[in-house]
């Protein structure tokens, strides 16, 4: 297919039916979007918005249906047809090479800068450098895609895509992994570009949908349910579309447990995989029956304080005290045993093992000790019951229990890692981006437990982005900026615009 | 037509389509160099059974191939690949030589034992030293293991000129590279008289229940596996990550070892040169075409020892030289593992159910009209 330097007028989709083995992703779903308009398209996890902008992108095929540009039906039959037209999209889980360098990776895709076996990275060099200019995206082209945090990574794939020529943008939750000041700014520059482009915006934050959007279209369970101009409805509204009940985050009480402190952090020093001091004397403290949130930009040290308390990242320098007693590197299988409990960022291959069933998932840290073996066997009675309990008693959805793990929806991954977690009755749990890129009902449900945690005296540190998340939970707030903590707050008086000023490293005294 | 019944018609289908096409190619090689081509595949897969003692000769080549690929299986699914299984079998077959032959005066209920041990202990050795570097160092155990291969078939030959040469050799002068015959003790029992098939048939066929066991009923297997599925996870988990690699390339080379120590006792009784004949590396293939799981590995190894006998007996009764068979041998299994691919792949089972009964839906409109 040519490239064709055309402006798109208009998208359309009419009638797009798609069916997986077992599941029906989309089901009759026809919408249009015209020059300079900006579409939100909301829905739970598993409503079927990925799949709808995955045939978008040329990377499924519609069982049923049509895509029209301009009113003339194109098909895509691969990614490459819908770049050539114009399309461009920034998916929820990156499609970064990690190996490569962030240049390399946005010349895998341009074909002039690959021409008869030469690279030529410079020019795409040069390209980036236009491109970062003219909408102020910043990234360091010579920096491997291993060592960028997921801000970062986000950042790459949208220069990548503005790179390729993209004159119509598909955006996948762009705004999950951001600080309020970059959302903000991201929303800014959204509205900017939608003069000379259209922009499909696929969010659950509904109050990004209502400041940015013209118009909204609902999914759910794989059908439209609802379509309108976006002005016409308040964010409540569009919550029960999505919903089809309200849903209502729980907030902290805050009823003071008075614990004692039971993880202090002290001096932490430690290094990040690219080298450099990604802990730079850190110190926090968590007393029991406390949720402290830990705010700040990904990147900034949030992942490296994890991994060190829970002995996966060496400490090189402070101690960690775990009820009074130095926890600082030991193996992870130790410090398990000392009852840390910890949701990793990264739930699908370090939260689970994703070719494992639900049930061998539940037993990953207690395979060896007396609740699910016995002299090393496998007490497999006893596992099928508790995974089936828990399967109940946390809402795993789910054909059952023997389900590849790796199979399942996002958030049911995070509960069978939260089932697991909160079974083992742990002394401590360490929550990192709990609720990222959940819907509200999974996040809500997540939320309560946590609480529920906290009311039985368990301490928790809470590390996440988003701000009405660590508001609603926490009892005390720190922020993290650069590996030190820049100040703790009281999770009762804060103020949104403090914490955001102090995550971009403004301390006024 | 209910969704079981199709999945299996479309399965039964796909195999049926998959041996006519492995038929196919291995025909027209067979043609190419002027074989008569149905007489070489009933030779193959049909001849070894129609007579019992063959048969024992099939079941003779089992039991290696089933040991060498539990093994196999064991690394494969602890994340590591294990190629080097054919020098570690050298060295088992080295360790049970040597206490074989330097012990003779032991009897029968301690010599069987230790020759058997010292072949676990010497291949497992020798899985222990690409599993260390890979684990402490990060070598990689493809190289690695190729290496050794090559060091233990050197170090092999090299022992059975030297110090384990059977003397008479050296008083004849024809210096074959052999050991003396084995004391009488040390001699598995020959099963079925008139046959050689021996006893190892049962070490083979427990171990493949005690792998089983191992590796899906226990806590080190669930690690093992953990392990190998994904590391981040495991060590997340709690779990050694690098130790359980280590431990699981000590197994896979104890099993090689073990495999190499039964075949020197049940069979040859002597230590002799070209006695591996490769089954470290078709152990790969069995195990990996068994899927990595006992209870394929058995079958899978039984159909690979059909085709290590049909291939003698094609050259004795149709003149089609046993490269040629190999050659078949790389075209099954190659048209295989393709299918299973697509056996397993459920999307394009259900592309093809959807066409299916659509036609079917217009045939019964035709049909009406």
């Amino acid at each position: 297919m040519e490239r064709s330097e055309g402006r798109i007028h208009s998208l359309r989709v009419e009638g797009i039916t798609k069916r997986f083995p077992g599941v029906l992703a989309c089901d009759d779903i026809s919408m249009a979007i015209g020059e300079h308009e900006i579409l939100a398209l909301v829905g739970e996890n598993g409503a079927g918005k990925t799949t709808l902008m995955n045939i978008l992108m040329g990377l499924y095929q519609p069982d049923e249906g049509s895509i029209l540009i301009n009113n003339e039906p194109v098909h895509f039959k691969s990614p490459r047809d819908a770049f050539e037209a114009g399309i461009g999209m920034v998916h929820q889980r990156y499609m970064l090479i990690p190996n490569l360098t962030v240049v390399e990776n946005i010349a895998l895709g341009m074909k002039e800068a690959h021409k008869k076996g030469v690279m030529k990275l410079g020019e795409v060099r040069r390209k980036m450098q236009e491109v970062s200019d003219n909408y102020g995206l910043h990234v360091d082209p010579e920096a491997y895609v291993w060592q960028l945090s997921v801000g970062e990574q986000q950042r790459v794939e949208l220069v990548k895509t503005l790179c390729y020529g993209a004159r119509f943008l598909i955006l996948d939750e762009p705004t999950s992994a951001l600080t309020p000041q970059e959302t903000d700014e991201l929303l800014v520059l959204l509205k900017n570009m939608s003069k000379q482009l259209s922009i499909i915006f696929i969010s659950h934050k509904l109050q990004e949908v209502k400041t940015l959007s013209h118009k909204v279209s609902v999914l759910r369970h794989g059908r439209m349910t609802f379509s309108g101009d976006t002005e016409k409805y308040t964010p409540a509204e569009l919550a029960s579309f999505m919903t089809g009940t309200k849903v209502e985050l729980p907030v902290n009480e805050r009823i003071d447990m008075k614990g004692e402190a039971v993880l202090e952090l002290k001096n932490l020093k430690a290094r990040s995989d690219r080298g450099f001091f990604a802990l730079d004397d850190l110190n926090l403290t968590v007393r029991a029956g406390e949720i402290v949130g830990l705010a700040g930009v990904s990147g900034n040290g949030q992942k490296e304080l994890a991994e060190v308390i829970n002995g996966i990242r060496r400490l090189e320098g402070g101690e960690i005290r775990f009820f009074g007693e130095n926890i600082a590197n030991l193996t992870p299988g130790k410090v398990i045993e000392k009852g840390m409990g910890y949701i990793p960022e990264d739930r699908n291959t370090e939260g689970i093992v994703p070719s494992f069933s639900i049930r061998e998932n539940i037993i990953l840290k207690d395979n060896t000790t007396g609740k699910y073996s016995k002299k090393r066997f496998l007490k497999l009675g006893t596992i099928a019951e508790v995974s089936d309990r828990l399967k109940e008693q946390f809402d795993i959805r789910c054909p059952n229990t023997t389900t590849a793990a790796g199979s399942l929806s996002g958030g049911n991954i995070q509960k069978v890692i939260l089932a697991r977690e909160i079974d083992r009755s742990p002394r401590f749990l360490v929550a990192v981006y709990p609720t990222r890129g959940l819907d509200m009902g999974a996040a809500e449900f997540i939320h309560q437990q946590l609480l529920e945690l906290r009311n039985k005296g368990i301490g928790i540190l809470l590390v996440s982005e988003e701000l009405e998340e660590i508001m609603n939970l926490s009892d005390r707030i720190g922020i993290i900026y650069k590996g030190k903590i820049m100040d703790v707050l009281d999770g009762n008086t804060a103020e949104i615009k403090t914490l955001g000023l102090l995550m971009a490293g403004v301390k006024n005294d | 037509m209910t969704k079981q019944q199709f999945s299996l018609v479309y399965k039964t289908t796909v195999l049926l389509i998959a041996i006519a096409a492995a038929a196919l190619l291995g025909a027209m090689v067979l043609w190419a160099i002027g074989a008569p081509v149905l007489k070489t595949f009933l030779v193959i897969f049909l001849e070894p059974l129609k007579s019992f003692y063959i048969t024992t000769e099939v079941l003779i080549r089992l039991i290696p191939l089933v040991l060498i690929a539990l093994g196999i299986a064991v690394a494969f699914r602890s994340g590591i690949l294990n190629i080097g299984a054919e020098g570690q079998m050298l060295m088992g077959i080295l360790g049970a030589t040597i206490v074989a032959t330097q012990m003779p005066g032991l009897p029968r209920f301690a010599i069987i034992p230790l020759s058997m041990i010292a072949g676990v202990i010497f291949g497992g050795a020798y899985g222990f030293i690409p599993g260390f570097l890979k684990a402490k160092l990060g070598v990689s155990e493809l190289l690695s293991t190729v290496m050794l291969n090559y060091i233990a078939a050197q170090t092999y030959i090299l022992c059975l000129r030297g110090p384990l040469i059977d003397p008479a050799e050296l008083v004849t002068g024809s210096g074959t590279p052999q050991s003396i015959r084995f004391p009488r003790q040390a001699w598995l029992t020959r099963m079925v008289p008139g046959t050689r098939l021996h006893t190892g048939i049962i070490i083979a066929l427990v171990l493949a229940v005690v792998i089983y066991f191992f590796l899906w009923r226990t806590s080190w297997g669930y690690k093992m596996r953990a392990a190998g599925a994904e590391a981040k996870a495991a060590r997340y988990g709690g779990i050694n990550v690098s130790a359980w690699l280590i431990i699981a390339m000590v197994i896979s080379g104890a099993f090689a070892g073990l495999a190499g120590a039964v075949e020197v006792l049940g069979l040859h009784r002597r230590a002799i040169e070209g006695i591996s004949m490769g089954y470290g590396f078709t152990g790969i293939v069995v195990a990996l075409f068994g899927g990595l799981h006992p209870a394929g590995i058995v079958p899978s190894a039984f159909l690979f020892g059909l085709i290590l006998v049909g291939g003698d007996m094609t050259q004795r009764m149709v003149g089609v030289p046993v490269n040629m068979v190999q050659v078949l041998q790389g075209i099954i299994i190659l048209t295989i593992v393709s299918v299973k691919m697509v056996i397993n792949n459920p999307y394009i089972m259900e592309r093809a159910e959807r066409r299916f009964n659509k036609s079917e839906h217009k045939k019964s409109e035709e049909a009406q009209a």
